[in-house]
């Protein structure tokens, strides 16, 4: 039967992949050295084991040939003859690097770097034939008869008499005889004769033993001995077995070839100059195009859809009255079906959207792999502590997640932390404490990174701002002194370290999370430490905003960009040349951005004063917009205008309102930046 | 046909061993660990374990040796999963009442052809 492995190939890489991180997770942990934790070892174990086991299986030979030594190794430290040190762990990591390009390369379609893994392959082989060496020995495997090609077949007929006397209990093990006979009977013509001799009387028998013996003459083409012994290979403890040959053709000696050959083929490296590449951390993210949903959320789903359906069948009824019978009864009838269909409606629409949720450990996971190596390369003692990895939040807010955060976090480890000996000299713990922590906050998800290190330096970023001709208000705020390191082309490392400062700054991180509806707060506080908050919504697909309307169309804005609302008095309101109309808030000018001139409309109210302003903050700047009123704070889904008509400058969106109207969601990004 | 339980905490093994045998006219059924196969065993017989060694939870030697003392698997024949190295595997799930083994890796044709010799 043709069985294409290839529709598995998914699966395994999945499941390898979360092997891999799963086995990174456990060798990180920090009380692992030393520790007798066997389930911690065991599960480090199996995760390589299965990894070894499958790969053949599905047609990477060369992954399980490689994960052979590592689960070897394993194996050594989960049995106590081999200790883990530090050395071990680090060759246990990096082993599980080259695991992952390997399967990355297969899952791609591209190369991997060969002679990496033959490096670690050779460190691994050097350390297995090192001490403990009977153990090495031991576990390294002769070539197994198994695996090998059947060896050639001796020409002629051979005929085999072979005695078979089992053991009582050859049947407890589920073997059965008759089997045995039929699997020799496909091999050649099988003459089979029984022995009862030993068949006690019936009172005396144990129907659960066997007594019978027998003596099989089998007679085949090319029938070499391997192939016979191979029939009794599961009962050769549970039974007496000879096998004599009646007249074999003298060519048998030469049958059992080239097993080791081709072990030694399969061992050689599948490429031997792959293109020397850097794979980073970038390469665990899933297949953004697939996405793996717990069952109880498609189960709940299921439900939910039920009671939507009868809700809708308990208002269809109600609505197949004749109109003169819409009594009060009635009436309230139907109000309750409606309630029920909102509350259906409220609950699916949540359901829905937790299937596109996933934990942020998915981003978390990397990072203590990160901090590991980022801390031994600058000399540093950083002790991560997370918190909250299983809060959930969408997977699109999640992948342009890590980019950000993976900035954040180096930074705090490169420019945060101090080295240790600074470190004792302030009378700080030698070890610096990195803790990432996700919470959820009312209708929005809080990440917060925050280190005990140097905290920023307000003198030098003010120092900074003045030497890139940057405009910074007399007595600027700490908020609004640290937000300046949010300003493209501002970077405060002192010398360019191969970890941060490669150009890309706090400004594109900012810009990142802004892109996702989300905001980078900064605290900190000097020679204590910094914290960077972010807060993101819940989902891309929905936004709290608040409808406005300017003439008699209605706009949303989104609330994470509103500061405040006013009214204007007229002596807010001024020209100045050069910069148009400015609104004067605490001293401040905001350019005065009036929406019916943007979007041509003609406004209600003349005079801005006698309409609303709303105050928002985007990446780069502020703004005054004026509007003619406030109406109500909402959420709204949010509906791609690209996708269903075209870019529309100043627009970002659409969405529909309840009373089926459409509405724009503003790009408040594009009107900070349009005067 | 037979009714076949597969032990696998590798979910693509366990499928593509599922797949196989379900193409070749035979009912399976899938477990995880050797706790969920025992679970089921309580309750269903079946004519074929296939069990794969290193799992979470309960391993598939114990899984052997709790099998052997349910009455309706004294007989059943029960192959393990095991590695070219597992030589000491093998015989320690011979002496838990294993019946055989399937030695990893194996593509679908080798299992066709192994579970022949105990389905008969």
């Amino acid at each position: 039967m043709q069985i294409d492995v290839s529709q598995f190939v998914q699966a395994f890489l999945e499941e390898s992949f979360e092997g891999l991180d799963l086995m990174e997770r456990e060798l990180l942990s920090e009380d692992l050295l030393g520790s007798a934790d066997h389930e911690r070892i065991n599960a480090i174990f199996r995760a390589a084991h299965s990894i070894k086991g499958s790969a053949g299986t599905f047609g990477f030979a060369a992954v399980g040939e490689f994960t052979h030594g590592v689960e070897t190794l394993l194996d050594q430290i989960r049995a106590g003859s081999r200790p883990l040190n530090e050395e071990v762990r680090a060759l246990l990591l990096e082993a599980v690097d080259r695991i992952r390009e390997m399967l990355v390369a297969a899952r791609d379609g591209s190369e991997h770097d060969a002679n990496a893994a033959a490096q670690t392959q050779a460190a691994i082989a050097e350390l297995l034939a090192a001490a403990p060496a009977d153990e090495a020995a031991a576990a390294e495997p002769a070539p197994s008869a198994a695996s090998a090609p059947a060896p050639a077949a001796p020409a002629g007929e051979s005929r085999w008499r072979i005695d078979f006397r089992p053991h009582a209990e050859l049947v407890t093990t589920g073997n059965d005889p008759l089997r045995i006979f039929q699997y020799l009977g496909d091999l050649g013509a099988l003459e089979v004769q029984c022995d009862t001799v030993a068949l006690p009387p019936l009172a005396e028998l144990n129907p659960e033993h066997c007594y019978l013996r027998w003596t099989l003459e089998l007679r085949g083409a090319g029938l070499a001995e391997a192939r016979v012994r191979e029939a009794f290979e599961w009962v050769a403890d549970t039974c007496d077995l000879e096998i004599t040959c009646l007249d074999a053709p003298p060519a048998d000696a030469a049958a059992p070839a080239s097993a080791g050959e081709q072990r030694a083929a399969d061992a050689a490296p599948a490429e031997a100059h792959g293109e020397r590449r850097r794979r980073g951390l970038a390469d665990r993210r899933a297949d953004a195009s697939s996405i793996r949903v717990a069952v109880d959320k498609v189960d709940n789903l299921v439900n939910l859809v039920g009671e939507l359906v009868i809700s809708q069948a308990m208002l269809s009824t109600i609505a197949q009255a004749e109109p003169d019978e819409f009594d009060a009864v009635r009436v309230e009838r139907l109000r309750q079906g409606l309630a029920q269909l909102e509350r259906n409606t409220r609950e699916l629409q949540e359901a829905v959207l937790s299937v596109r949720m996933m934990p942020i450990s998915f981003v978390f996971s990397r990072f203590p792999r990160l901090v590991r190596d980022l801390a031994a390369t600058l000399g540093k003692k950083v002790e991560l502590v997370v918190e909250g990895e299983d809060t959930e939040l969408d997977r699109g807010v999640i992948e342009k997640l890590v980019d950000p955060l993976t900035h954040i976090v180096r930074n705090a480890v490169d420019h945060g932390i101090e080295p240790p000996e600074l470190r004792a000299g302030k009378g700080k713990r030698e070890a610096g404490t990195l803790r990432l922590k996700a919470a959820h906050q009312g209708g929005n998800i809080v990440i917060e990174v925050s280190d005990d290190g140097a905290g920023l330096d307000r003198e030098r970023i003010l120092r900074k701002a003045a030497e890139r001709g940057m405009s910074v208000p007399e007595n600027a705020s700490d908020r609004d002194v640290w937000q300046l390191i949010c300003t493209p082309g501002f970077s405060t490392a002192e010398r360019i370290t191969d970890i941060s400062g490669r150009g890309v700054g706090m400004d594109v991180v900012k810009r990142n999370i802004e892109s996702i509806n989300g905001r980078l707060d900064i605290d900190s506080t000097p020679g204590a430490g910094t914290r960077m908050t972010i807060r993101l919504p819940l989902t891309l697909a929905i936004l709290d905003g608040m409808s406005v309307r300017v003439g008699d169309e209605i706009f949303i804005l989104p609330l994470t960009a509103i500061l405040e609302s006013l009214q204007p008095t007229r002596d807010q309101l001024h020209t100045i040349s050069g910069r148009g109309r400015v609104l004067r808030l605490r001293g401040e000018y905001l350019p005065l951005v009036r929406l019916s001139d943007v979007f041509n409309l003609p406004a209600r109210h003349e005079r801005p004063e006698d309409g609303i302003i709303v105050v928002v903050e985007s990446a780069q700047d502020r703004a005054a917009l004026a509007v003619d009123e406030l109406i109500a704070q909402h959420q709204v889904v949010i509906k791609s205008l690209e996708r269903n008509y075209r870019r529309v400058p100043g627009i970002s969106g659409a969405t529909i309102m309840g009373d089926g109207r459409v509405a724009l969601i503003l790009d408040v990004d594009m009107l900070t930046r349009i005067h | 046909m037979a009714r076949i339980l597969a032990v696998d905490d590798s979910a693509s093994l366990r499928q593509m061993v599922c797949f196989t045998l379900k193409q070749a006219g035979h009912e399976v059924f899938e477990a995880a660990d050797g706790v969920e196969a025992l679970d089921f065993a309580r309750t269903s017989a079946t004519d074929l374990v296939i069990s794969d060694v290193n799992m979470p939870k309960m391993d598939g030697i114990t899984l052997v040796r709790e099998l052997r003392g349910l009455p309706e698997y004294k007989f059943t024949p029960i192959l393990l999963l095991t590695t070219e190295s597992g030589e000491d595997k093998k015989q320690a799930g011979k002496a838990a009442g294993a019946t055989g083994w399937l030695v990893k890796p194996f593509d679908p044709d080798t299992l066709l052809a192994t579970i022949k010799r105990v389905l008969g």
